[in-house]
């Protein structure tokens, strides 16, 4: 039970790149992309947790009583918000390969290789 | 690579993968053994030091205040680049109409009062957002999803005020150059960039934390204008031809 | 002096805001100034940094949160003399690509300059920043930027796949770091590089630091277009703008080599120092990609990936510099970048002329359609020779330094890529520029589709810059006293337990003593093996002009030696985002397993 996040993010990791790497749509994709930076949110924010600790939030209790890692909630915040920005440029990638060649599959948006 | 090549390389890639992972894992402390310094030390000092009582608020703004200065900027940055990319589909925009509007009154007032209550819980995220659970992330992102639930209860014309680009840009600049200027404004006076220098106030109430409550809601400016103009680009690649009733009103 | 490190990130960044903020409300020509003003000042400042960096390391705590008793609260930037001099080239490259859009862009110009200088801020963070986390915010920062850069021309469907690529892979190699800090962070409680080393001192290294590394340097390597994560770097060079390639392909790739040489030398050598395991993997990344970049290049036919896998190729060998873990291979790959950044540049510059002249970037295409402009075809002859390394010609100098440390079949490896890399664009510069070559050559592939043309450009300013960029790369060499100077830049860096003690207890540095301003000495070996190199590049650029030529018997051998691999080749950069995700998967496994063998115990 005491690793059991832990198992959790590497499992939403894992899943989240088989989903990348087979997506047939590129919203689903951006999806996947974003199911994977979302187990970096559930590790850091396990590794910060202290057993009986409270919200690391002071009012009306007393500075030094046990309270979970403010660092990490910090960090999560931050890394939500560049989900956000990654997530919306690929959605505005995704409706102009829409536009151009009506389809949104990344298998077959494959203009120029080799 | 053919789909099938592909599952057959990826397979034993995510395993190994996973078995590292795992291995990591047994190296990680148990769940609720957090050992580090870094939050404990900041649990003590940082609410004396600021008299800030949200203490993850507090290192957001003030300790690692230059990480939220640069995602800040990332999320200026997703706005640029999208207004960017869908600029072509702007220029071939005709007339945008809504196909169905809400008929059921008892839906559209339900959907009001989540509008009104979105709106008021988001500003009290922001304004509170040093002293309580909140902030102005959390508050811009729930104010502007609350000015989007105007676009599904009521009609387009109505949502309009809130897709002027011309008015956004410029305060969306403001709220993310306006973190850069009071950073600078420390430097200026000769300590370090992005130092708390105003008055630290009384814990507790709304005039506290200093420079934090300015970056908040320079924060919350940026984020709510941000999501605004998000929703309005993504808004005008929505092309839907013309109804009769809409062409009426 | 310690109000520099921010402006350098400031400056870009605000002047970014008020770019875009204010787009609707002034004239054109009073942006333009601004936005060139604003990448012009922080390149001045980023040199005065360079030189007063030298005899002090600057650090900058931010927010005025100083350790105390060896736990830093706050984040901080620590700039020695390296991170400095990077800070200088990625803002003179910026500012000539600035330079050269100035004309080169017309529509959503202001956007498009927006997104340039908050790419330069964010490198400038990367270079600088000593604090885990916040070297992931800029490296997102950049890649945001980048990937919208990328996809700029909209109107076709080249650029949407080439972002799409270019974006999936960066921000999932992102992810793979953000896990990676989450795991360093859960062993040591801390953010700051320095605190982090010092923690790893204490108790074994065990499966989570290996762990942790693996995905740290994987993700770093992705941005820096190593084998088997570089798949992206052709298919977005190939479709970029021709100022966004240069800055991408001069500078921001890499970035990503700073940040595996910052991470190993200031945490993971405390560890892991005392063998060679990681730098041995490293050295071999960089000999694959060297090489196998240095085939594709020679396979191209399309300028621009011609280039793209000439600039991994360079990656490559900086890699194998920086595996080399001493002061000669990291001074090596520095001197490298600096040349590389400006040769790279300047051609990219070239090919978009040749694209504006002749609205083609297709070599077979442009068969002799150069002839005449003696001033690109010295250009592009002078880069290529630079990018080869003859014998006091650009990346030369760098090669003689990594030539100290390596054993001699490295040495041959890495300079054969180069010579394949080099060949190819000799190729290119005799097809195009002298009219030589057979007209077809089934080799090269199929053409690729043809980009819109830009009018209305202002052809001496882009020829000015394509000259400025290729005569300064070429010079690099030559600048007295610069390999003496990026040598003791290489050991400052290297020096794991001054690092901490600098940035955790501000003790100061000792100034060095006086540095030679002369030409570094290069042994005569190196001279001999860059000469070599040089007559292989030649050579193999002959044989792909006049493969026809060759006696039947060779090309028919020839043909059942290589045909297939080099199908091979072909068939994996497909150009599927899929496919490139799973040799992410992987090339991240694969590494993980080997260091696993290699550090465990």
């Amino acid at each position: 039970m005491s690793y059991l996040p832990y198992v959790v993010a590497a499992w939403i990791c894992l899943v989240g790149i088989a989903g990348i790497a087979t997506s047939r749509n590129l919203i689903h994709l951006a999806v996947c992309l974003t199911v994977t930076q979302s187990s970096s949110y559930v590790l850091l924010l396990s590794v910060g947790y202290v057993k009986h600790g409270k919200a690391p939030i002071f009012i009306g209790t007393k500075v030094g009583s046990t309270a979970a890692d403010p660092v990490v909630q910090a960090l999560t915040l931050t890394d939500v918000v560049v989900s956000v920005a990654v997530i919306a440029l690929i959605l505005a990638l995704a409706l102009d390969a829409h536009r151009l060649s009506g389809s949104v599959d990344p298998d077959g948006i494959a203009d120029v290789s080799g | 690579m053919s789909r099938r090549m592909r599952m057959l390389v990826l397979g034993p890639a995510l395993l190994g993968l996973g078995a590292l992972f795992a291995w990591a894992i047994a190296g990680l402390p148990a769940f609720g053994d957090y050992r580090g310094p870094y939050g404990f030390v900041l649990n003590r000092v940082v609410v004396p030091l600021r008299h800030t009582t949200n203490v993850v608020m507090g290192t957001t703004f003030d300790v690692r205040g230059l990480d939220t200065m640069g995602e800040e900027f990332i999320l200026y940055a997703a706005i640029v680049g999208v207004t960017l990319l869908l600029r072509d589909e702007t220029r071939s925009r005709q007339a945008e109409r809504r196909t169905s509007r809400l008929d059921e009154d008892a839906v559209r007032l339900v959907g009001v009062a989540m509008i009104g209550g979105g709106l008021l819980v988001g500003l009290w995220l922001m304004a509170f957002g040093y002293i309580t659970p909140g902030g102005g992330f959390q508050g811009g992102v729930l104010a502007a999803g609350a000015v989007l639930l105007l676009y599904l209860v009521g009609s387009h014309r109505d949502y309009r005020p809130f897709r002027n680009e011309h008015f956004l840009d410029p305060l969306e600049a403001v709220g993310a150059g306006g973190y850069i200027i009071v950073g600078l404004a420390a430097l200026a006076s000769g300590t370090a960039f992005l130092t708390n220098l105003f008055g630290l106030g009384t814990t507790g109430t709304l005039v506290s934390s200093g420079s934090i409550a300015l970056l908040n809601w320079a924060s919350a400016l940026a984020v709510s204008c941000a999501m605004l103009l998000l929703f309005a680009e993504f808004l005008e690649t929505y092309v839907v031809p013309l109804e009769p009733e809409d062409a009426a009103s | 002096m310690t109000w520099i490190p921010p402006l350098l990130v400031a400056i870009p960044l605000l002047s970014a805001a008020v770019t875009a903020g204010l787009d609707h409300v002034t004239p054109r020509p009073i942006q333009d100034a601004l936005v060139i003003a604003a990448s012009t000042a922080t390149t001045a400042l980023a040199f005065v940094l360079l030189w007063h960096a030298e005899s002090h390391e600057v650090v900058e705590w931010f927010g005025g949160w100083r350790p105390h008793h060896g736990v830093a609260l706050g984040i901080d930037f620590a700039v020695g003399p390296l991170a400095a001099g990077m800070c200088a080239v990625i803002g003179l490259v910026v500012t000539l690509a600035l330079l050269y859009s100035l004309t080169f862009l017309r529509e959503a110009a202001r956007l498009f300059d927006a997104l340039m200088l908050l790419a330069l801020g964010a490198m400038c963070g990367f270079a600088m920043s000593g604090d885990l986390f916040n070297l992931f915010i800029w490296l997102e920062l950049m890649g945001v930027a980048a990937f919208a850069l990328t996809g700029f021309q909209v109107e076709r469907l080249g650029p949407v796949q080439g972002a799409v690529n270019f974006a999936i892979t960066n921000s999932l190699g992102g992810y793979l770091f953000a896990i990676g800090i989450a795991l360093i962070y859960a062993r040591t409680g801390a953010l700051n590089l320095a605190q982090i080393g010092n923690a790893l001192s204490h108790g074994p290294a065990g499966g989570l630091v290996i762990v942790a590394m693996t995905l740290i340097f994987c993700g770093f390597l992705i941005k820096g277009a190593v084998v088997p994560f570089h798949l992206w770097a052709a298919d977005a060079y190939a479709v970029a703008p021709t100022p966004v390639c240069a800055v991408l392909g001069g500078v921001m790739t890499d970035i990503g080599l700073i940040g595996v040489a910052r991470l190993y030398w200031s945490v993971f050598a405390v560890p892991f120092g005392h063998g060679h395991g990681v730098g041995d993997v490293l050295l071999w990344l960089g000999i694959a990609t060297a090489v196998l970049a240095g085939t594709m290049a020679f396979l191209q036919r399309h300028l621009k990936r011609m280039l793209a896998y000439s600039v991994v190729c360079h990656i490559g060998i900086m890699l194998a510099g920086i595996g080399l873990l001493d002061s000669s291979g990291l001074a090596g790959a520095e001197l490298i970048f600096l040349a590389h950044a400006l040769l790279t540049a300047g051609l990219f510059f070239i090919a978009g002329i040749l694209h504006v002249d002749h609205a083609l970037i297709d070599e077979l295409h442009l068969r002799g359609r150069g002839r005449g402009s003696w001033a690109l075809a010295a250009a592009w002859f002078a880069g290529t020779i630079g990018l080869v390394g003859t014998p006091y010609v650009g990346i030369y100098l760098g090669h003689g330094l990594i030539d100290e440390g390596a054993r001699p079949w490295v040495l041959a490896l890495l300079w054969l890529g180069s010579a394949l890399a080099g060949a190819a664009l000799l190729r290119a510069g005799a097809r195009i520029f002298l009219g030589w070559g057979d007209v077809e050559d089934e080799l090269l592939g199929r053409a690729i589709e043809e980009d819109p043309v830009e009018r209305d450009v202002l052809r001496p300013l882009l020829v000015g810059v394509a000259l400025v960029s290729v005569v300064l790369g070429v010079a690099i060499s030559i600048v007295p006293g610069l390999g003496q100077r990026a040598e003791y830049a290489a050991e400052r860096f290297r020096d794991t337990s001054g690092y901490a003690a600098t940035v955790l207890h501000g003790r100061a540095v000792t100034p060095p003593a006086r540095l030679p301003v002369s030409i570094r000495h290069t042994s005569l070996e190196s001279i001999l093996s860059a000469t070599g190199t040089t007559i292989v590049a030649l050579g193999l650029a002959l044989v792909g002009l006049y493969r026809s030529r060759l006696p039947r018997g060779v090309s028919r051998a020839a043909r059942r030696t290589l045909a297939s691999p080099i199908r091979v080749l072909h068939a994996l950069h497909s150009g599927v985002v899929g496919d490139y995700v799973t040799w992410v998967a992987v090339g991240t496994a694969v590494t993980g397993g080997i260091w696993a063998l290699l550090l465990h115990g």
